[in-house]
């Protein structure tokens, strides 16, 4: 994984609340067998019709087709499990969305692809996108390190991430490596419940 | 998480509790997941992953894999046309070669859905921790388990530890009380739950549903409600384990048996809420304020009565609100306060893990009996899973459905989303027992009518949303 340290960006503008993971990644896309490709796809049924780009949608238009950063508003990334929808923002180039709150797979599927999403209030979304609609001069800086969003203007935005969420992303660490770590935890946790719960039944199919 | 061990506990806090292998600095835990499903769209890449980094699956014998997104639902003895879904199966097929994971070819009668042939095989059991990577994996949550839907990362992560990396949920509690109106039904109850308390009213929580509403029901029904959680923005949903579980899950090819079968049951029985038990959230309904509900936009809290009107714009608190609303309805091509019942359909799906088991096909089945459907609507029937089929089948369902003019198919997600040739095109309209109405969800254009079965076979015989009281 790529570790998160700072991001400067285009960030584009997304004003809609409960944008989900069919828009995001519609699923006659998610016959991939790999990870990488689903960024031409991406936000499909907004940013295509009959094939051809919508001109007024912000990815297809200057200086947002290179954005870094996505800004929306209410429980973005609501619907199905499918990490292809991170993957496909990763594909794209965003590597940071912000938004008053998120669905809780899709935030936690972000983390484990490199991609922070900054939950701020209403109001200071509605801010940052006013600021992103300045056009090319209007790139934010994420810095993780010190927890900021940093405004076209200097001014510095602080956004809350738990610690050890931050620390892999920082790091770029891979959650299984770690896990691996307390391997002696859980064989004994399955030694304890195979005797307390030997009821359980294991599945084999012939 | 709430409380010690000594104080009253949730049905949520004591799986949670007795899962937790470790718990790490800042309270993320490390949960031991008892029983992993695997399908065909989500794992392809996990299975890369570990065999990327020389790593194997540490549990096969709590580990079940099944291809279901993509199957064709029509004959399986040909090939399958579709070279991507081919792949996409052929490679799941050669993962479970590989890691040695139990499998359910296409060709078995217990292929199907896989939050239905988990509790059907009696794989799912009550107390324990289910994942898969699919976010209605919810649905097993009706027998009393901890159970919820993880990315593809977190299957890589659970084939390789059998544990996963948790934040403790919050607790809700949504309480459904007195006798469900005639025609009403589990899905009506679940439609009304999310209309109420909107599609994020449950994020960050895993919601207990209780009350004499939710009690009298079968574990279908309760099914169908914990499916759909994932539509209120909960992370599962749980329904406390009792006599009917216990009935439910006896004698199943993989539950306990014996003595086995009474040592779980023993457990099982201390699993419940505690009284006294803290909720962080409590919502209440009223059975007999909910009458049989379809949904009229683009997200499943979108719903109204069947004797309702489309809602008006006009009306909406702001202007974003009314921008969106208007959206919906022109993606929708309905307009405000036209009524329910007097819009049209041209397709009825009767299916999916929200109601693809054997009593949503009898409910089906009730109403079509000796009609018709409606000239110029395709009406079809996809049993949850070849043991479904069977059954219907034996139960003489499908002479049934096939006399009436639907169509009979072989198991499958089909057209819940549209990922094999079972798909609405541009402007269609569709009734559906799924679980999302969201632009393109059953096909690029296509328009989505979440509903009861009873209420899709009523659509499907007078060819527009129907009050199925009218009919029965
Ligand atoms: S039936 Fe629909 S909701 Fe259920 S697992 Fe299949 S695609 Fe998902």
């Amino acid at each position: 994984m790529q570790p998160f340290t700072t991001l400067t960006a285009v960030a584009a503008p997304l004003p809609e609340a409960n944008i989900d993971t069919d828009k995001i990644i519609p699923s006659r896309f998610l016959k991939t067998i790999k990870r990488s490709g689903l960024g031409a796809n991406l936000f499909d049924p907004l940013r295509y019709q009959d094939g051809v780009e919508r001109p007024d949608f912000v990815l297809n238009r200057e200086p947002y087709r290179h954005a870094g950063i996505l800004i929306a508003h209410e429980n973005f990334g609501c619907g199905s499990s499918r990490e292809h929808a991170p993957w496909a923002l990763l594909d794209f180039g965003i590597r940071c969305v912000i938004a008053p709150s998120f669905a809780d797979i899709f935030h936690s599927n972000c983390f484990k692809n490199g991609i922070l999403p900054i939950r701020l209030p209403r109001e200071i979304c509605d801010q940052l996108m006013q600021d992103a609609t300045q056009g090319a001069n209007s790139r934010l800086t994420i810095d993780l390190q010190r927890q900021v969003v940093v405004r076209p203007d200097g001014q510095e935005i602080g956004f809350e991430v738990d610690a050890l969420r931050r620390h892999r992303l920082l790091e770029g660490l891979d959650d299984i490596g770690q896990t691996l770590q307390h391997g002696d935890a859980i064989d004994g946790y399955e030694r304890e419940r195979s005797a307390s719960q030997s009821w359980m039944p294991a599945i084999a199919v012939s | 998480m709430s409380g010690q061990a000594t104080a009253p506990r949730t049905l949520f806090d004591k799986i949670w509790q007795s899962h937790v292998v470790e718990r790490l600095e800042d309270g993320t835990a490390i949960l031991y997941i008892d029983r992993h499903l695997v399908h065909e769209v989500t794992s392809p890449q996990a299975f890369e992953g570990l065999r990327m980094s020389g790593r194997q699956v540490r549990r096969p014998d709590a580990t079940i894999a099944v291809a279901d997104h993509n199957v064709p639902t029509s004959d399986r003895n040909k090939p399958i046309e579709e070279p991507e879904s081919r792949l996409q199966i052929e490679t799941l097929e050669r993962n479970v070669a590989e890691f040695g994971v139990p499998y359910f070819p296409l060709l078995s009668a217990r292929q199907g859905i896989v939050h239905i042939v988990g509790p059907e095989q009696g794989i799912s059991l009550p107390g324990m921790t289910i994942v898969c990577g699919d976010s209605h994996t919810s649905t097993h949550g009706a027998l009393g388990a901890l159970a919820f839907g993880i990315g593809t990362s977190e299957v890589e992560h659970v084939l390789a530890t059998q544990t996963l990396l948790q934040k403790p949920a919050r607790n809700m509690l949504v309480r459904v009380e007195g006798a469900l109106a005639p025609g009403v039904t589990a899905k009506d109850v679940m439609l009304a739950i999310i209309g109420t308390i909107g599609t994020a009213g449950g994020t960050g929580h895993v919601i207990e549903y209780a009350g004499s509403a939710i009690r009298s029901l079968d574990m279908a029904g309760r099914m169908t409600i914990c499916n759909m959680s994932i539509e209120a923005g909960a992370r599962a949903g749980l329904v406390a384990p009792d006599e009917t579980t216990f009935a439910y899950v006896e004698g199943r090819p993989f539950a306990p048996k014996g003595e086995a079968f009474a040592q779980a049951v023993e457990y099982w029985r201390t699993l419940p809420s505690d009284s006294g038990a803290h909720y962080d959230r409590v919502v209440e309904l009223r059975a007999g304020d909910i009458s049989p509900l379809v949904t009229w936009g683009t997200s499943p809290e979108d719903v109204v009565a069947i004797t309702g009107v489309v809602p008006d714009p006009a009306s909406a608190p702001d202007e974003a609100r009314r921008a969106q609303l208007q959206r919906m309805l022109d993606y929708m091509g309905l307009s405000a306060g036209q009524r329910m019942t007097d819009v049209a359909v041209d397709t009825v799906f009767i299916g999916s893990c929200t109601n693809g088991r054997i009593e949503d096909m009898r409910a089906a089945a009730h109403v079509a009996s000796g009609r018709r459907v409606a000239p110029g609507v395709r009406a079809m029937v996809v049993p949850g899973s070849g043991i479904v089929k069977q059954q219907a089948e034996a139960e003489g369902l499908d002479r049934i459905f096939r006399d009436a003019g639907f169509e009979w198919r072989e198991a499958g997600c089909s057209m819940c989303l549209g990922m094999n040739p079972d798909k609405l095109t541009p402007g269609q309209r569709c009734a559906s027992t799924s679980n999302r109405n969201f632009e393109g969800r059953q096909g690029p254009g296509g328009r989505t009518h979440l509903l009861s079965p009873a209420m899709a076979a009523a659509a499907a015989v007078t060819g527009r949303l129907t009050d199925v009281r009218e009919l029965v």
